[in-house]
């Protein structure tokens, strides 16, 4: 589904991503987790075309998208719903789904396939329903991260990158989000790749995962090995806090 | 009761002038919104659409009707090789140079309609006579009928664009968030080039009502294009009704001011505003908040 093959970016002289690869399989769930400025959301945005990869190979289905616009990279089937949710605040419920088909309208498709997308949101997400002609910009944080997830769904990604979904949500509300995630695998058969600090439970969701350390793969597996992996454990699973203080 | 007369009259032409004001100002705002910088070109487009629809309909001898559509697709289509030719090359350029650029494009329209055009003043026939109708013992022309129309039409037809067609909820998108815009795959760049085109037969329309009554030449833009700024930053630069009641409450002042008081106060009066509104308000008059924006 996705190959990422040794890519650099760059913001000025910083370097950011340091020969990355990753892989995703068709329907997997795989996670990238890494402390805060380890260059997650760098990787993600250079999948969706917003940063300029410097060097290296992103192949979508065997296609290399490097260089392609952030709108033809969404087109080829790849949608992010990005770090803090970002919903168009002033838009109704309703238009934030609809922009999410975008490109669907523009390239003239069903009105009544999007229609049925529209009601599938609504199944999915009834909060959003009961609230689709308000702005989007008054409901909670949650609410929000469902209307993220779900205008990124509108354009029927093939692959989809989910940028800390769980940031600054309550315990319950995150626990929806994951159970959201899972549901996108088993019932639509969508391939994720979860962006989390919330590193326990997106190993719990993912079947691999990565690790991302200032801009580096520093460790891959299982996400069943990752969750006992010693270091791990140490670093991103808040066991055994003495030992980091320790070092 | 004449004094009574006399103020019914000044309103009446100020909110006509108020009007025109609005729709520049809309214009304005419609661009800032995608863009984020201030047209100053805007102006011009006012302008050209008053004195194309004047050259068609005297040098091409088009009828009416034909010769405004001529004058607003030709205005159309300069905004649009402005946005192409000016605005986009320059991606990674500042407001500020962006700015700079307006006002040149600015001067050197200007320059070339001056060039090919002369500097004559020139009318616009009246779309439908100008015998006054007795309103309230004022007088209103058909003329002002034709602006408050058209006007109201424009504004249901923005209302409508921006809020009920999906080129117009993803220039909606793309002024508040382009990042975000962005990755649900819609292009900023034709976001930006519908801006220009949208402003450019907005403002044209505008110079096309306005010429009956004022006579047009090359350099009518610059006024109205500064008026229409200031009815966009009442109204807070948001494309929606604040700009409009910014436009017509300058209108009335300042056709209240120039009647009552001394017509050589009539464009002072805009400018204090302006200032005014900068210095205490720069938020706009109405504006709520950002969920109001356009
Ligand atoms: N717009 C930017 N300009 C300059 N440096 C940036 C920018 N965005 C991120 N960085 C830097 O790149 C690194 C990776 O950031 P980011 O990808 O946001 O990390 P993460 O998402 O893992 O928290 C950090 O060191 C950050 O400071
Ligand atoms: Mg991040």
């Amino acid at each position: 589904m996705l190959k990422i093959k040794n890519i650099n970016a760059y913001y000025g002289k910083v370097h950011a991503l340091k020969n990355v690869s990753l892989h995703l399989k068709a329907g997997e769930i795989v996670t990238l987790i890494g402390a805060n400025g380890a260059g997650k959301t760098t990787l993600l945005n250079t999948l969706s075309g917003i940063i300029p990869t410097a060097s290296g190979e992103i192949l979508l289905e065997g296609k290399n998208i490097v260089g392609q616009a952030a709108d033809r990279v969404v087109s080829l089937g790849l949608s992010q719903v990005p770090e803090g949710r970002q919903v168009f605040n002033p838009l109704m419920v309703e238009e934030n789904l609809e922009l999410g088909a975008y490109l669907r309208y523009r390239a003239g498709g069903q009105r009544s396939e999007i229609a049925a997308d529209l009601e599938r949101m609504y199944q999915m997400f009834p909060r959003l329903k009961e609230r689709r002609r308000q702005a989007a910009g008054t409901l909670s944080g949650g609410e929000q991260q469902m209307l993220a997830i779900g205008r990124a769904l509108m354009a029927r990604p093939k692959l989809l990158l989910l940028d800390e979904p769980s940031m600054g949500l309550a315990p319950l509300v995150v626990q929806d989000i994951f159970r959201v995630i899972e549901r996108l695998r088993s019932e639509e058969g969508t391939t994720i790749l979860l962006v989390e600090q919330n590193a326990r439970a997106a190993l719990k969701v993912a079947d691999r995962g990565y690790v991302l350390e200032t801009g580096k793969v520093i460790l891959e597996g299982k996400a069943s090995e990752l969750l006992e992996n010693k270091d791990v454990q140490r670093a991103y699973l808040g066991r055994d806090k003495k030992e980091i203080w320790e070092r | 009761m004449e004094l009574l007369n006399q103020v019914t009259q000044f309103v009446i032409s100020g909110l006509a002038t108020g009007s025109i004001y609005a729709l520049i100002g809309l214009s304005f705002a419609i661009i800032f919104n995608s863009t984020g910088i201030i047209n100053f070109a805007q102006g011009e487009f006012v302008m050209l659409g008053g004195v194309l629809t004047i050259f068609s309909l005297n040098v091409l001898h088009l009828p009416l009707l034909a010769a405004i559509l001529v004058a607003v697709a030709v205005t159309t289509v300069i905004g649009l090789v402005f946005e192409r030719l000016a605005i986009r090359p320059l991606k990674n350029a500042t407001p500020l140079m962006l700015i700079i650029i307006t006002i040149g494009a600015s001067i050197l329209i200007r320059g070339l309609v001056m060039l090919l055009w002369g500097k004559d003043t020139q009318a616009l026939p009246a779309f439908s006579g100008t015998d006054p109708i007795s309103v309230a013992g004022a007088t209103l022309l058909p003329q002002h009928l034709w602006i408050f129309g058209v006007t109201v039409l424009v504004i249901i037809g923005c209302r409508l664009f921006f809020n009920h067609t999906i080129s117009g909820k993803a220039m909606r998108a793309c002024s508040f968030n382009r990042r975000a815009a962005n990755l649900v795959g819609i292009s900023v760049g034709r976001m930006v080039l519908f801006s220009f085109v949208i402003s450019a037969a907005v403002g044209a329309l505008a110079g096309v009502i306005i010429a009956p009554l004022t006579m047009t030449a090359y350099d009518v833009g610059v006024m109205l294009g500064l008026k229409g700024f200031c009815a966009a930053i009442m109204g807070g630069m948001g494309s929606g009704l604040g700009t409009v009641l910014g436009g017509l409450i300058l209108g009335t002042l300042e056709s209240l001011g120039a009647g009552l008081i001394s017509s050589g106060y009539k464009d002072a009066i805009a400018f204090f505003i302006l200032l005014l509104i900068l210095f205490i308000r720069p938020q706009g008059l109405f504006k709520k908040g950002e969920t109001e924006r356009v």
